[in-house]
């Protein structure tokens, strides 16, 4: 069983090293073929000469064939090169060292309120099953799917930092805890009710899956303790659905991390990504790229590695019907 | 025995419901979504003010009987920006609709009907599509290509085509073993006659109901891309654009930040209800036929 624990992770692995592969090409066809001449950039207000013109090609490996210019960069992202933003002049390893520790705790603050705001109130929606909770929940659910971080963002500021003044307006505070949990509170409730929306949905619609089940009929007929049918039979099936759900919401956090920076001004590497795009900062949009990629496929390996351990069927993708 | 009253309950709620009248709730959003089309069309007809006028004397000033919404940082008008800002919320998110109506269900009763290669590539295609999160690949592609309305709707469309393709052809494949597809095969009915004018009407409720939510979908992802600066042109009247244009005058005037925020969630949430409603009314009347 180990063994085909271990078998199974490490194909993940390969597939997700070999999507890592493609999406690099790509991002690098996309970037050789924009438009605009990258000598210009480079150059900026400097004097053009033909002397620094050739200089800059060689410098930067423009004069080579694409697949030779394709491999270098590939040499270089592999030993985490990424050059230096050609706006800013930054390194963009350490412009990303800097920013991910922003993005990742406002990543996991959020991560756990939408956990906390999805699972207990779709699990007592589902137990008190009336006709009015039913709709209320699938209401309040689907304009929470309409609302973008970014306008609910813009609302929990105007109530909670403009008429209130509880929270600060922008940025991410201090590296301490308390400062930084303070500042990142309201980004990451906007992150998080979209989100938790979803798994409200998920989680109720599964717990009465569940509940609907012979065994937990029989457990009912047997007289067993309203407790111990909720949390030991029904709680422990019910949530296997939703957390194979968590791959997909990391899309939605991802996603919503670069609207709901932007609204916050929270120096992450959302906010990032949003500006380099804005300016057309190729080597920082690369890098990016490379780093996000990183992160989804590493957060869906262990999503399905979780997932494998909770239900073992799933493992090695063998059909046990 | 209470819990279990109320599973019962539950089950047949959706019944009920789909023989009721139409609800409030859905007149209200029939009349929201009515409006805003009325608006996307002619919207520049009746704004009040022209909504790109500049009025550097008059800038941020609260609601008053002049501006319904008052005015922004360059004095614009912010009701009448709202009004025709209607259009740009409509235009892609119905391009994008139409297009996967058209291409998404070609490819899925194609994939559902037949089966085989197609079947396979269309599955691969769509479990990538969803591990990528669409934003990030327009922002990215609008890095390198520079920001434009249409591009990013092209892109979305592109990304959203494989997602309606597999909701079709699950749906298609309910209806291939069904008699009356064998009925025409036997008849000698062309492959393509069967899959437009006999599989698809059945499959129609599901895939109709499908474009509202693509249309609900795509509305929100372009007014995000035009929040971050890389969707409409700057200067376009449009709800996502103001919003960001405006996050900084939270203070001096709230309503140019809420209003369009309200706008697009109230848009958004109307056609996904319509949705729902349009498949609920017509599998009910499918069922008591």
């Amino acid at each position: 069983m180990r063994n085909d624990l271990l078998i199974y992770i490490v194909r993940r692995l390969f597939v997700g090293l070999l999507v890592l592969v493609i999406l690099s090409f790509a991002v690098f066809v996309l970037l050789f073929i924009s438009p605009g001449n990258v000598v210009d950039v480079l150059l900026g207000a400097a004097p053009r000469t033909p002397q620094t013109v050739a200089n800059l090609r060689h410098q930067f490996h423009l004069d080579k064939p694409f697949l030779v210019q394709y491999w270098i960069w590939l040499r270089d992202a592999v030993q985490l090169h990424f050059g230096t933003s050609n706006v800013t002049q930054a390194n963009v390893v350490t412009e990303l060292q800097r920013r991910l520790p922003i993005s990742m705790f406002l990543g996991f603050y959020a991560y756990l309120i939408t956990l906390l705001l999805g699972i207990i109130p779709g699990v007592i929606a589902a137990l008190k099953n009336t006709k009015n909770m039913g709709r209320l929940v699938v209401a309040s659910s689907i304009v929470a799917l309409c609302a973008p971080a970014f306008v609910t963002g813009v609302f929990l500021l105007f109530l909670f930092a403009v008429v209130w003044h509880l929270f600060p307006i922008a940025g991410a505070g201090d590296p301490a805890f308390v400062d930084r949990l303070w500042h990142l509170t309201l980004p990451a409730l906007a992150l998080a009710l979209p989100a938790a929306a979803f798994v409200l949905r998920h989680t109720r619609a599964s717990v009465l899956t569940v509940m609907n089940q012979d065994y937990v009929t029989f457990a009912r007929a047997r007289g067993l303790g309203w407790r111990r049918i909720v949390l030991t039979y029904t709680l422990r099936n019910a949530l296997i659905p939703v957390v194979t759900a968590s791959g997909l919401m990391l899309a939605f956090l991802i996603t919503g991390a670069v609207l709901v920076e932007t609204t916050f001004s929270v120096p992450g590497i959302g906010l990032l990504l949003v500006t380099s795009a804005q300016v057309k900062d190729l080597p920082m949009l690369q890098g990016l790229c490379v780093v996000v990629a990183i992160i989804v496929i590493v957060a869906n390996l262990l999503a399905d590695i979780l997932y494998a351990l909770i239900d073992p069927r799933i493992r090695l993708g063998r059909k046990t019907a | 025995m209470s819990e279990v009253a109320a599973q019962v309950e539950t089950l047949e709620a959706p019944a009920r419901r789909r023989r009721g009248r139409p609800s409030l709730l859905f007149a209200v959003c029939l009349l929201l979504f009515l409006g805003v089309v009325f608006l996307a069309i002619f919207g520049k007809m009746i704004a009040p003010q022209d909504p790109s006028a500049q009025d550097l004397s008059q800038v941020l000033i609260h609601p008053n009987g002049a501006h319904w919404l008052g005015t922004d940082a360059l004095g614009r008008d912010v009701f009448s920006r709202l009004l025709v800002g209607a259009r740009s919320a409509l235009q892609g998110p119905f391009a994008i609709a139409a297009i996967s109506m058209v291409l998404g269900n070609s490819l899925g009763l194609l994939a559902g009907y037949r089966g085989g290669i197609l079947d396979t590539l269309l599955m691969r295609w769509v479990d990538f599509m969803l591990a990528v999160p669409a934003l990030l690949v327009i922002i990215v592609i609008a890095g390198a290509l520079g920001a434009s309305y249409w591009l990013a709707v092209l892109v979305l469309a592109v990304l959203t085509v494989p997602v309606d393709a597999r909701v079709v052809r699950g749906a298609t494949i309910e209806q291939v073993p069904r008699p009356y597809v064998e009925a025409a095969k036997t008849l000698g009915v062309s492959h393509r006659r069967i899959m437009f004018l006999h599989i698809w009407p059945n499959v129609s409720p599901v895939a109709v109901a499908n474009a509202f939510l693509i249309f609900a979908g795509s509305l929100v992802a372009l007014s995000g891309l035009s929040f971050l600066g890389l969707g409409a042109a700057p200067g376009t009247p449009d709800w996502g654009q103001m919003l960001g244009e405006n996050r900084a005058l939270l203070f001096a005037n709230p309503w140019c930040v809420l209003a369009p925020g309200a706008a697009i969630v109230i848009t958004a949430a109307s056609v996904n209800l319509l949705g729902d409603w349009y498949y609920e009314w017509i599998v009910g009347r499918g069922a008591s036929r």
